[in-house]
């Protein structure tokens, strides 16, 4: 099937799609998108995170057709141009990124958090973080990352 | 994967007409669910019926009752069933991840299978998933299994948190299928595995869930969900415990107490609720209520903490429930 959406602004079109891939598949294996990452496949581990018509989703468990005629936003479509968003910009200064697998998923979600609420305390960090799993840092250095990401963004 | 067929329904008739005429057709509402099975196999459908376009999303006060669409999102977030249906609340915010919550619908939810482990891994015998093909569960590692309700052939549990919640409201769901609309409570709406854990619900093949109803009721703007698990957030219910209550001058006058992760369905603790209805409602009635709550388990090999959980849990969350 012809699958149309909307993904980082631009309307694409891919064709042959079959009905049993997921978002996940189109956007890395048909739309040249790997940032978005396939981890566990099974909406445990949110490295797949994604924006769907605005609110952040698992895009392994949307399947294909269910994105039709929708709109997608990918951690690609966050930056403008080289200048990194500022969620990107503190989870590199606090070193918060090790391997790397679990970042995309966090940026899009911490991303989506900032959006919703200026200075969330801890627990509301933990909680809205809650469905993206590192196995990496330990959790420290991506707390200190969306604390400084949210003070830059209620000072600017 | 075995090859399948996408549509998009229109209509609640055209949906159930698709899906009732093909006997391996089936709904695909969030796909959070649905997508994670077909990809593991444990279900080949031969078309999905997207039913993601039904005008089936709202949550409707009325009366003091509140009607919630099967297709409703965030349901929790809803100013009115955070102040008339706590309990509802607290179990869907307990629920999975935010990300999954985004997408994740109350029909789906209620219709999810089990996640016992045998049955989610395909290379294991499960009668649940394939009929006449044993237990695994029975003889492997059962601490996630049932401990009321299960039979010698299925020991899974329900793994959704608001049939637990809806349970303990009283609350209904409003279907239309092949034969026409009805009504049935969420609680009823599992069957106990007995000799066909293969035959889940009582639904028709094809009936759609469209709504559920949760009726006015004098306990449920006193109500509580304690969710007990292996970790803080993001996991599946162990143990947990809906209680809704109605006291007056001290008394217990009625009350609702619904057990989660311990039964293949949400489990009434009738037993628990009489012990409470009636009395003083004190410390000594809460831990006979706690006491009466376990009346019948049947432990596992692995599970006989649960036991203990579900005591301490009820009476927990009935002194939990007290102060609001
Ligand atoms: C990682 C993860 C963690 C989770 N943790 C929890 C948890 O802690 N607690 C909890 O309660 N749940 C949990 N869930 C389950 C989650 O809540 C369900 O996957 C979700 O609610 C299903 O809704 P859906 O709309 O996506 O259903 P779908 O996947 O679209 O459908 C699920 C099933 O219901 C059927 N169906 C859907 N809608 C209807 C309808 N209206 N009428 C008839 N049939 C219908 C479908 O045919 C399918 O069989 C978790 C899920 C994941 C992936
Ligand atoms: S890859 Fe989607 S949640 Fe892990
Ligand atoms: S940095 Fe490796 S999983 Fe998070």
């Amino acid at each position: 099937m012809r699958l149309r959406c909307e993904v980082n602004g631009e309307s694409r079109e891919v064709d042959d799609v079959w009905p049993g891939e997921s978002l996940l598949y189109v956007l890395r294996e048909r739309m040249g998108l790997p940032g978005s990452k396939n981890a566990c496949e099974q909406g445990e581990c949110g490295s797949c995170t994604v924006y769907l018509d605005g609110v952040p989703v698992c895009s392994c468990l949307v399947a294909a057709g269910q994105a039709e005629g929708h709109e997608v936003t990918t951690v690609e479509g966050l930056a403008e141009g080289e200048q990194l968003d500022p969620v990107q910009q503190a989870f590199v200064e606090k070193g918060a990124v090790q391997c790397g697998f679990c970042t995309p998923g966090l940026i899009v979600a911490t991303h989506d958090l900032l959006e919703r609420r200026e200075r969330p305390s801890d627990p509301e960090i933990r909680e809205a973080l809650a469905g993206n799993l590192c196995r990496c840092t330990g959790y420290e250095k991506i707390l200190d990352a969306v604390r400084l990401a949210a003070d830059r963004k209620a000072v600017s | 994967m075995k090859p399948f067929a996408y549509t998009r329904a229109h209509t609640v008739w055209d949906a159930v007409a698709a899906v009732s005429a093909e006997p391996g057709a089936r709904y695909l509402a969030g796909g959070t669910e649905m997508v994670n099975l077909v990809r593991e196999g444990q279900e080949s459908p031969d078309r999905l019926v997207d039913i993601g376009d039904l005008p089936l999303t709202e949550v409707r006060v009325h009366g003091r009752g509140v009607r919630i669409g099967a297709l409703a999102k965030r349901v929790h977030e809803h100013p009115e069933v955070r102040r008339r249906l706590p309990v509802l609340a607290e179990a869907g915010l307990s629920a999975a991840s935010p990300q999954v919550r985004n997408v994740a619908t109350p029909g789906g939810n209620l219709l999810q299978r089990t996640r016992c482990h045998y049955f989610r891994d395909v290379r294991f015998p499960c009668n649940r998933r394939e009929p006449g093909t044993g237990c695994a569960a029975l003889r492997g590692v059962n601490r996630n299994n049932a401990i009321f309700g299960g039979s010698e052939h299925c020991v899974a549990v329900h793994p959704s948190d608001i049939a637990v919640a809806l349970t303990a409201l009283d609350a209904v769901v409003h279907t239309h299928g092949p034969a026409g609309e009805r009504v049935i409570p969420v609680e009823e709406l599992y069957r106990l595995p007995g000799d066909e854990p293969n035959r889940e619900t009582v639904l028709d093949h094809g009936e759609l869930i469209v709504a559920i109803d949760v009726p006015p009721t004098p306990f449920a703007a006193r109500s509580h969900y304690l969710k007990l698990r292996d970790r803080a957030s993001f996991a599946f219910a162990l143990v947990s415990v809906a209680v809704a209550l109605d006291v007056r001058a001290g008394v217990t006058h009625d009350v609702r107490i619904a057990l989660g992760g311990v039964a293949p369905r949400p489990w009434r603790a009738r037993a628990a609720e009489d012990a409470l209805r009636g009395r003083r409602f004190d410390d000594d009635a809460r831990a006979a209520a706690g006491e009466a709550a376990t009346t019948g388990a049947k432990p596992l090999p692995h599970n006989e903490f649960k036991v203990e959980l579900v005591r301490r849990a009820v009476v927990r969350a009935l002194s939990e429930v007290e102060g609001r």
